[in-house]
């Protein structure tokens, strides 16, 4: 009973077929990458991330796969659902305020 | 088939072929050197040509504005009877937002017309969202190669917004970590796709920019009834001032001075996983512009088209303060909020104008678009987030990675010099173990600029510097 109210449970939180979803994978090892590296970047594996439509509905760590939008299929973690950006204007920095009126008071009289 | 990194590596040519729809084995001869003119000339599309098929695209005509307070603000710092005239040629009015629509679409026009169903093109730049756009127009599928993120998975905002960009045009972006496997990655999917390698560095892209330089000098003298003294380019991978020294000369402006422009990121490793988020500038920096000047067929084509010490006449520097300071200044004095990395020429011209007479003119060959990420208080903060400390003062003391310094007055605004010389030094240290032959060297005296005689004089310093 108990095995199958946790079994129901996991099938509803799958993230659907055909929902956006992002993955990851890792293209390079860390002892297959390119010679040359500085040691920071040698150290790490060289990975990839990419968006696309879940082509069997999984949960989030499972290795699935996609359709991307130039309708190549790719495999890899499915890491996010529901993928957005969260970039921005940053947040607030004196020295950006001070340099306008740097530009502004050196501006005041000018000459054209 | 093993899709190793050597393997690939070393399909690396039979790949390019195929994605090009272009054998660059016509144009080589024996020795060091190519055939660049005959590379130039061969790829079929005059001046004309070009500018019809970007017409057809709504690429270029962009306005060039005389900046007149900015300017004004640089000639309060010049001597008496100095301080040139800056224009901007704005080319954030392009679709996709920058100049680089223009190299879009050639390569776009060359897929189509070669019968490919995509372009593939590597970049984590404004050439993403340039070829992301025209691909949507012309109904060819798309992908975008960038580096994007560091080994924590955090992304450089500017490049996640190029990322948003092209997916609002509905391409595929694939993000990757930090590193130069980037083109192994880039060569699976175009052995995968069979898609067209839109490339930055082909014949198609540069000539894309000729226009560029033609509209500057054409529209310059129509108005003022004089060419250009000077035309400054943000320098990368040279493309930019190839192309617009190439359009310049195209429109018989021949003494109007091609000037570099890069922001000075010395101390920082390009391939650095841990550098990666410490620069606030992802491209028109000398991590680029350096290494793409003195080696340009390190890109991703066999024969770069973008050859930028052929017609460099000075190369400068500016810090990323700097840069920044003048991002505000044109928003404040002029009314064009335009993003950072495309204000590197307008950094650099503020400085130059001062060693300039009056009645002399500048143009400033390029703007970009600006938003979220791609914008001064985003870089700003997310460099003050990883600790990089903010201040004002002598921007020229700015230690890249570690702090940004502002300058406390435009009076502090100043570039630096970075000697061709030293730059053909590094170039020719790719050839100083070779025997050179006569042909040889009238090839490097055109790749650099200079003469014979000047590449036989290098050649020996390197040498008695080798012993």
């Amino acid at each position: 009973m108990c095995y199958l109210f946790f079994y129901e449970k996991g099938v509803d939180s799958m993230i659907k077929k055909d929902k956006i979803v992002q993955i990851y994978k890792i293209i390079l090892q860390s002892n297959e990458r390119a010679e040359n590296l500085p040691n920071d970047t040698k150290e790490v594996p060289f990975e990839m991330r990419v968006k696309g439509k879940l082509l069997k509905a999984a949960n989030l760590g499972d290795r699935v796969e996609i359709l991307t939008s130039s309708k190549r299929k790719e495999t890899g973690i499915l890491i996010a659902e529901k993928p957005f950006y969260s970039h921005s204007f940053g947040h607030y920095i004196d020295a950006l305020e001070e340099i306008k009126d740097v530009i502004l008071n050196e501006t005041e009289e000018l000459e054209i | 088939m093993s899709n190793s990194y050597k393997d690939v590596m070393n399909r690396k040519s039979s790949i390019m072929k195929e994605a090009l729809g272009l054998d660059y084995d016509q144009f080589e001869v024996d020795g060091v050197g190519f055939n660049y003119e005959k590379m130039m000339k061969e790829s079929g599309y005059t001046l004309s040509d070009v500018r019809k098929i970007q017409i057809d695209q709504n690429v270029g005509q962009t306005p060039l504005i005389e900046l007149k307070r900015l300017s004004a603000y640089a000639r309060k710092f010049a001597p008496e009877g100095f301080g040139a005239r800056i224009f901007l040629k704005d080319e954030a009015s392009n679709i996709s937002g920058s100049f680089k629509a223009r190299r879009a679409a050639m390569s776009i026009h060359q897929a189509k017309k070669l019968g490919y169903k995509g372009v593939v093109a590597a970049t984590s730049g404004n050439y993403g969202a340039a070829v992301a756009a025209l691909a949507a127009k012309a109904g060819l599928k798309c992908i975008i190669v960038q580096e994007c993120y560091d080994s924590d998975g955090i992304g450089q905002p500017e490049i996640i917004e190029k990322a948003r960009a092209c997916e609002a045009y509905g391409a595929e972006v694939i993000q990757l970590s930090v590193g130069p496997e980037l083109f192994y990655e880039f060569l699976m999917i175009l052995e995968e796709t069979k898609y067209f390698n839109a490339s930055l560095y082909s014949p198609y892209g540069i000539m894309g920019i000729e226009t560029l330089g033609y509209e500057v000098a054409t529209e310059i003298n129509k108005r003022e009834g004089q060419f250009p003294d000077m035309v400054i380019c943000t320098n990368a991978g040279g493309g930019n001032l190839t192309g617009t020294a190439r359009g310049l000369m195209k429109a018989k402006a021949f003494e109007t001075k091609v000037i570099a422009a890069s922001v000075d990121l010395s101390g920082l490793h390009m391939a650095s996983d841990n550098h990666f988020n410490q620069k606030s500038f992802t491209t028109g920096h000398t991590g680029f512009g350096i290494p793409f000047s003195t080696y340009p067929d390190r890109s991703d084509v066999p024969r770069s088209a973008a050859r930028p010490l052929r017609y460099m006449d000075q190369y400068v520097l500016v810090n990323q303060g700097s840069v920044f300071f003048i991002t505000e200044a044109l928003a404040l004095l002029e009314g064009f909020e335009r993003g950072p990395a495309g204000n590197i020429s307008l950094a650099a011209a503020f400085s130059l104008a001062q060693t300039m007479r009056s009645n002399q003119i500048i143009v400033v060959q390029e703007s970009e678009y600006t938003g979220a990420g791609k914008h001064m208080k985003a870089q700003v903060s997310f460099a003050s987030d990883r600790g990089v400390k903010i201040s004002l003062g002598n921007p020229l003391l700015e230690k890249p990675g570690k702090n940004i310094i502002f300058p406390s007055s435009g009076a502090l605004l100043k570039h630096k010099e970075l000697p061709l010389n030293q730059l053909r030094t590094s170039y020719l240290k790719h050839f100083s173990n070779r025997e050179l032959s006569k042909q040889d060297m009238s090839y490097l005296a055109s790749e650099l600029k200079t003469t014979t005689e000047h590449i036989s004089i290098l050649l020996e310093e390197i040498n008695e510097s080798q012993k």
